[in-house]
């Protein structure tokens, strides 16, 4: 009587993740198995909308955390983190003098163990910093250098984005810290050479006798929507901070991600 | 240890501060065989970890140390000491190869890796780290959220968010049209100029200090000496009425500081030509005027001629006026201070008449 073999079954998870794997819903999803070779980790990078971002391959020095830090991919990170950090905070504010203070008091008091709003206010401190680091990283290997001039400026506009971003989003709890801040940051604006009421050369500024540029129309009424930080300063500053400046930063990091890859990938000695 | 305290409280005085930090940074260049030695980054990070954790003791240093908006900072002293002394490691290994013959390390590494496995695994693992460090200092530091806003009520320091100290603390030598306004937007410039005015091909895409000495000299000046340790003075020893305070000195709103200053045109008419100040602005500014002309407008055409002949014949006369101008306003920051420690000048030019003072 001939024996039979009997192969050893899978254990179970295997067996398990090989069935799901198998199924139509996960093939309709992933097109392919695995990168376990190389073709699939063309394909991975390829049919990826998210991956796709990366080339296929890449120098070794550029992987390394020797060469980048990882800077700007954690002030990317960062970024992210933000976007939906503000976002679950949005439901809860209300930028007006009325609520503005009260809401956030209202979710340290009524959201148990909430940690939304200090993970997106010391989010924000520390992309702050990393983006410093990135520049400063991207300044000592040289990689502003052709033909990424371009890049590096995208990121000096990226940079200052950054600060307004922050700096916009300091005003939101209206609370002492914030309003002072504010003040003493805006009060800056007032002496814009010309464009300030108390910037140099602002009393030629003007039109048939007419001063154009006083008190209530300068460079700091614009920013503020007021003569002091109040009301109006809030809207803006909200209105800015939630969607303008985060729109124009996001159209930036595409453009800046776009030209790493078309600047010839992340740099190194030629 | 009170003995130790008031040294330190000495020491961190805005001039010594910044002559410290200016020194430190020539030492950091010059020696910088030595200090890019793990000995000497450890040991950095060590002696900061020993300072800190010694002003914990202290009260005065904890209050604000310890201001939930601060703390940011306190991460940045380190990181800063940190990337300063691994970039310049960097640089220095990759100096001693090239001298040695060899290519930077980043040339033998220029070989192609997939993305994946080896650079998604290390951003998955980046962002898992940076998500714990986030959430774990999320849970144990809560946002500070302070009195309503109330317009009637100033604080006493008024200070603008941290980011910004660096300008805050500009306003003690400059207007703020200067500090505020005109300085912000030439550093964003100039930024903005780096690529475009620096011509050396080399060190494109590898660390390397011998072959950039002057462009790595100059921005580890500006981005540590000035934008970050100027942060660091405006947050941690700027007090009530922007007075000094040492690390861990109480911060008494009632500190008295004398105000002496002196304008330049005083200097030069009343106290040098003995004469009442002149009626007429222009008059009265002139020499100041003049002074301020000769920086931006005569300076660099001497230093084309003599001096920087080497940098005018290799930029050509656009970029070399464009970078030397952005150089000179840079430097225009420790020129003034030192004006003001040295002689007390308060401004070179004033015209209040047109709210101009220099
Ligand atoms: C909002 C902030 C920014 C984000 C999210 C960002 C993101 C990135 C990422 C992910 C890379 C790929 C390499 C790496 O991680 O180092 C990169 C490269 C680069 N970034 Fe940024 N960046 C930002 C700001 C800046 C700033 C402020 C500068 C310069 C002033 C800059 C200049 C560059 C340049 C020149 C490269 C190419 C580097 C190379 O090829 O080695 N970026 N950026």
């Amino acid at each position: 009587m001939a024996t039979k073999t009997i192969e050893p079954k899978a254990p179970a998870l295997v067996r398990a993740w090989d069935w799901i794997t198998e199924t139509q819903v996960w093939t309709s999803i992933f097109r392919h198995t695995a990168p376990i070779n190389d073709k699939n980790r063309v394909l991975v990078m390829l049919s990826n909308v998210f991956l796709h971002m990366h080339p296929v391959r890449l120098r070794k020095s550029g992987v390394r955390l020797r060469y980048t830090w990882c800077m700007g991919g954690i002030s990317f990170f960062l970024f992210l983190v933000l976007t939906f950090t503000g976002l679950l905070l949005m439901f809860y504010y209300r930028p007006t003098l009325e609520y503005a203070y009260s809401d956030i008091v209202g979710l340290r008091e009524h959201v148990p163990l909430g940690i939304m709003r200090e993970m997106h206010r010391w989010g924000a401190h520390a992309m702050v910093i990393t983006v410093w680091l990135h520049m400063f990283r991207v300044f000592m290997t040289g990689s502003y250098k052709p033909p990424r001039e371009f890049n590096w400026n995208v990121g000096v506009i990226m940079l200052v984005l950054t600060l307004l971003l922050s700096f916009t989003g300091y005003l939101l709890p209206w609370d002492q810290l914030a309003v002072w801040a504010i003040t003493v940051g805006s009060n800056m604006a007032r002496a814009t050479p010309l464009a300030g009421y108390e910037g140099p050369g602002a009393q030629f500024m003007t039109l048939g006798g007419v001063p154009l540029v006083h008190q209530a129309d300068d460079a700091r009424f614009a920013l503020l929507g007021g003569t002091v930080v109040g009301e109006g300063a809030l809207l803006r500053f909200y209105v800015l901070h939630c969607v303008a400046l985060p729109l124009v930063i996001g159209f930036l990091m595409a453009v800046h991600f776009w030209r790493v890859r078309k600047d010839g990938g992340i740099s190194g000695p030629l | 240890m009170t003995a130790l305290k008031s040294f330190i409280d000495l020491v961190a005085d805005p001039r010594l501060f910044f002559a410290m930090t200016t020194v430190a940074l020539v030492l950091v260049v010059w020696k910088r065989e030595a200090f890019s030695s793990n000995r000497w980054g450890w040991g950095l990070m060590v002696l900061l970890a020993i300072f800190f954790g010694f002003g914990l003791t202290d009260e005065n240093f904890v209050k604000i140390i310890a201001k939930p908006d601060n703390v940011p900072i306190v991460a940045l002293i380190f990181l800063l000491v940190f990337f300063t002394w691994y970039s310049m490691r960097e640089a220095v290994h990759n100096d001693r190869r090239i001298a040695a013959g060899k290519p930077p390390v980043e040339k033998d590494e220029s070989d192609r890796v997939w993305t994946w496995p080896d650079l998604v695994y290390t951003e998955l693992i980046s962002m898992v780290v940076c998500m714990v460090v986030l959430i774990v200092w999320s849970i144990l530091l809560e946002a500070p959220i302070e009195q309503p806003a109330n317009n009637a009520n100033t604080p006493n320091p008024s200070k603008a968010p941290w980011y910004f100290l660096g300008l805050q603390e500009m306003l003690v030598y400059f207007d703020p049209w200067l500090a505020g306004v005109v300085l912000p937007g030439l550093i964003i410039v100039g930024l903005m100029a780096i690529p475009y005015v620096d011509k050396n091909p080399n060190g494109n895409g590898y660390y390397t200090f011998r072959e950039r000495k002057a462009e790595i000299t100059i921005f580890l000046f500006g981005f540590v000496v000035l934008w970050s340790s100027l942060i660091v003075l405006g947050t941690f020893l700027r007090g009530p009425n922007w007075n000094f305070f040492g690390p861990f000195e109480y911060w008494d709103i009632h500190k008295l500081e004398a105000l002496t200053n002196v304008q330049l045109s005083e200097y030069i008419w009343v106290r040098g030509l003995g004469m009442a100040l002149p009626d007429n602005w222009f008059i009265r500014e002139m020499f100041g005027l003049a002074l301020t002309l000769f920086y931006v407008v005569g300076l660099p055409v001497l230093l084309a001629k003599k001096g920087l002949v080497k940098y005018y014949e290799k930029l050509g006369p656009t970029r070399y006026y464009v970078a030397v101008l952005l150089f000179l306003s840079m430097l225009s920051l420790p020129v003034k201070m030192l004006m003001r420690w040295v002689f007390n000048l308060k401004y070179i030019v004033s015209i209040p008449e047109f709210f101009l003072n220099i």
